[in-house]
């Protein structure tokens, strides 16, 4: 089985769906021959030809509005936002158009697409492309929100958000673009939309991250396992629909969550974890929940490891919940 | 650079129903078809005004003084075509066989409606006999949306068009904006209409643009601009062929003006005395569409006074029973509230809807209350 970084199993995953599916498409700023400027889309428009991944005009909100009328008449357009903070002249037509397309017309027309956008901090972008918009989002009916944090999963996940009958916005950790690398399968799989990974196993915290936060966590458990304390980590993997069910059973195993995210805490997604734990749970609960997350600040560019959690800050919410 | 001045729109029916030497390509039928679409959208129009003056439906849009830009387009495409409609438009899909009561289920928002009243009224959808695009109350958001529909049709090697209409006010939409130039770069098959009825809700268009007229805005982006005498059904018939036939042959998007006037409010819940001069009313009211059109019909002897009281009562009976059948049609059940969000109901939204049936088990309904639309 061949290994492959994150970014070159979404471009396989892409490939393995349009060599099988001609109704899908690749479209967006710089994908065409340059292959995008993370090259997610290499080669795709020499392979496929230009009318099925091509470059558009500088325009999201022409990028998502065009790929709406495509999957509203028989195409699965794949389309990119070249960073996630480039997504907001978009918002409308994602918030208010395609999530809402079904609901609105019985189900006469529907929005069978993809929006791909690299999201997140970590490579000195600063203000404008490091944002982890995902709790916007994740605050849409009609909308599924998808993070991968492995290669397998990038391309599992993205073959089966391509085939899914609902938009999803696939937002990929771009700190992870080159860092993770992993065995992924030739060929056409998938992994299931709304279920969780269970990256670790442990009994006396739960651990609840995705995206460019798992790699953290991960290193955080296994430093909090040299002093005894097993963590149960949780990859979420798809923020809407969530698999509830399966977050409470995790929580309830341990009675103690830590939840983290790199995207600011006020109104973050950890918030709405953080609640259905109380909500559903609270009497199995033997700390208070502990969320690590980016601050409540625009995201800095020279001080970002210091926005960012890590290994640091991780390590310290899982001690002080273990201890409780 | 010497900045054009907008041309006079084009105009084919003149002084008592002349059209001088243009060739009418419209058959007999078909403009029968036209006046007889054009009666019912003015029944319809007054069926529910006083609906919802009596307070059985909430909300509607008076379409006087619009109904040839409508019919006049729909006239021109086939029903393979693809329809991106704004809320005034619903003339185009009378045109192509939607029953009245198929509308009528929409205003009501009862459970034949196809959003299962989730929907203001006059936000259609349809599929049958025509693709006439779900509406969206946020203005422009359709145009792109359009443009990418256009791409499905050229990908796949068809030759329908997509005819994407909008207002003087969609104009300044980022919709528009996106839509005019990914269409340009595409040379999408794609009909921009641009029906220029003087006002976007309370605001006179030239307000709205400090442009010499909407047409000229297709300059910038490669994309031809025609202004069309839009009270002229015959006119805005050969525009949209002429826009229509250069799509098909695969030479681009047009953007058409058609210049007429909104004659009522904005909608049911709008009082147009307080901003709409009325002496550009009773200028207007002389340029009335219908009333041009019989003149038209008269001269070639196709209309006569019992005519227009057969078809009136056609149209007037079409309305009214699709109004009584659609009253009496069972509301939407509880479930649709959660149903058609995803194509699959997820564990949230299932539990959502579980602890609502149960509540309304035990307490009863939620009260309906007097909701009243204020715009």
């Amino acid at each position: 089985m061949p290994t492959l970084t994150l970014i070159q199993a979404v471009n396989d995953g892409l490939k393995v769906s349009m060599r099988q599916d001609e109704s899908v498409l690749v479209f967006g700023e710089d994908v065409g021959p340059k292959g995008g400027v993370f090259l997610a889309t290499e080669g795709l428009t020499a392979e496929f030809g230009k009318a099925r991944c091509f470059d558009t005009p500088l325009s999201e909100d022409g990028i998502i509005g065009t790929a709406i009328g495509m999957a509203a008449n028989g195409l699965r357009p794949v389309c990119e936002i070249q960073f996630q903070d480039f997504i907001f002249p978009a918002f409308d037509q994602i918030v208010s158009e395609a999530a809402k397309l079904r609901y609105r017309s019985g189900g006469q027309y529907t929005a069978p697409m993809v929006i791909r956008t690299p999201y997140g901090g970590g490579i000195r972008g600063g203000l404008y492309h490091s944002q982890s918009g995902e709790a916007y989002f994740a605050h849409t009916a009609g909308l599924k929100v998808v993070i991968p944090s492995t290669a397998y999963d990038a391309k599992g996940l993205l073959l089966a958000a391509i085939e899914d009958p609902d938009p999803v916005l696939f937002m990929e950790p771009k700190a992870l673009y080159r860092h993770e690398k992993g065995e992924v399968p030739e060929g056409h799989y998938t992994v299931d939309l709304s279920t969780l990974r269970t990256v670790r196993e442990g009994d006396n915290v739960t651990v609840f991250c995705y995206g460019s936060m798992v790699p953290v966590v991960e290193k955080a458990a296994a430093k909090a396992a040299e002093q005894g304390i097993q963590c149960e980590v949780v990859d979420l993997r798809t923020l809407l629909p969530l698999d509830e069910q399966g977050v409470l059973d995790a929580a309830r195993k341990t009675g103690r969550c830590v939840i983290v995210h790199e995207a600011p805490r006020f109104c973050g997604y950890g918030a709405e974890i953080s609640a259905m734990i109380a909500e559903n749970i609270i009497e199995y609960m033997e700390a208070p929940v502990r969320r690590v997350t980016g601050f409540d600040t625009p995201f800095p560019n020279t001080l970002e490891h210091h926005y960012l959690p890590d290994e640091r800050r991780v390590l310290d919410a899982i001690e002080e919940v273990a201890r409780y | 650079m010497q900045i054009e001045t907008a041309p006079e729109p084009f105009s084919v029916i003149g002084a008592n129903g002349d059209v001088g030497g243009h060739k009418v390509t419209l058959s007999d039928e078909e403009l029968i078809q036209c006046y007889r679409t054009m009666l019912t959208v003015r029944a319809f129009d007054d069926v529910c005004m006083k609906l919802q003056r009596s307070g059985r439906i909430g909300f509607s849009v008076p379409n006087k003084g619009v109904e040839a830009c409508q019919v006049g387009a729909a006239s021109a495409l086939r029903q393979s075509d693809f329809f991106f409609p704004s809320y005034r438009d619903f003339g185009m899909a009378l045109y192509h066989g939607v029953h009245p009561v198929e509308m009528m289920h929409n205003m009501f928002g009862n459970n034949l409606d196809a959003a299962r009243g989730r929907q203001m009224p006059v936000h259609f959808s349809f599929t049958d006999p025509i693709k006439y695009f779900s509406i969206s109350s946020p203005i422009g958001t359709h145009l792109p949306q359009a443009v990418g529909a256009a791409y499905a049709h050229q990908m796949r090697g068809e030759d329908n068009v997509t005819l994407a209409s909008f207002g003087d006010g969609g104009t300044s939409s980022l919709g528009f904006h996106s839509a005019l130039n990914f269409a340009g770069v595409w040379k999408s098959p794609v009909i921009f209409l641009c029906q220029n009825n003087g006002w976007a809700i309370s605001c006179p268009s030239d307000e709205q643009t400090a442009s010499d007229g909407f047409a000229i805005k297709g300059a910038a982006y490669g994309v031809p601009g025609v202004t069309v005498d839009g009270n002229d059904v015959l006119a805005m018939h050969q525009a949209v062929s002429e826009a229509a036939d250069r799509a098909r042959r695969g030479e681009g998007p047009t953007l058409i003006e058609a210049v007429t006037y909104r004659m009522g409010g904005h909608s049911t819940s709008d009082d147009p005395s307080k901003y709409v001069p009325k002496e550009t009313l009773e200028e207007w009211a002389e340029k009335d569409p219908v009333k041009r059109f019989r003149e038209f019909l008269t001269v070639r002897g196709m209309w006569t006074e019992e005519l227009e009281s057969e078809w009136s009562a056609a149209a007037y009976e079409q309305v009214n029973s699709g109004a009584k059948e659609a009253e009496s049609t069972e509301g939407p059940r509880l479930e649709t509230i959660f149903s058609d969000v995803y194509a699959e109901l997820p564990q949230h939204l299932r539990r959502q809807g579980e602890a609502a049936f149960d509540l309304a088990k035990r307490k009863g309904d939620a009260d309906a209350g007097g909701g009243a639309f204020p715009l």
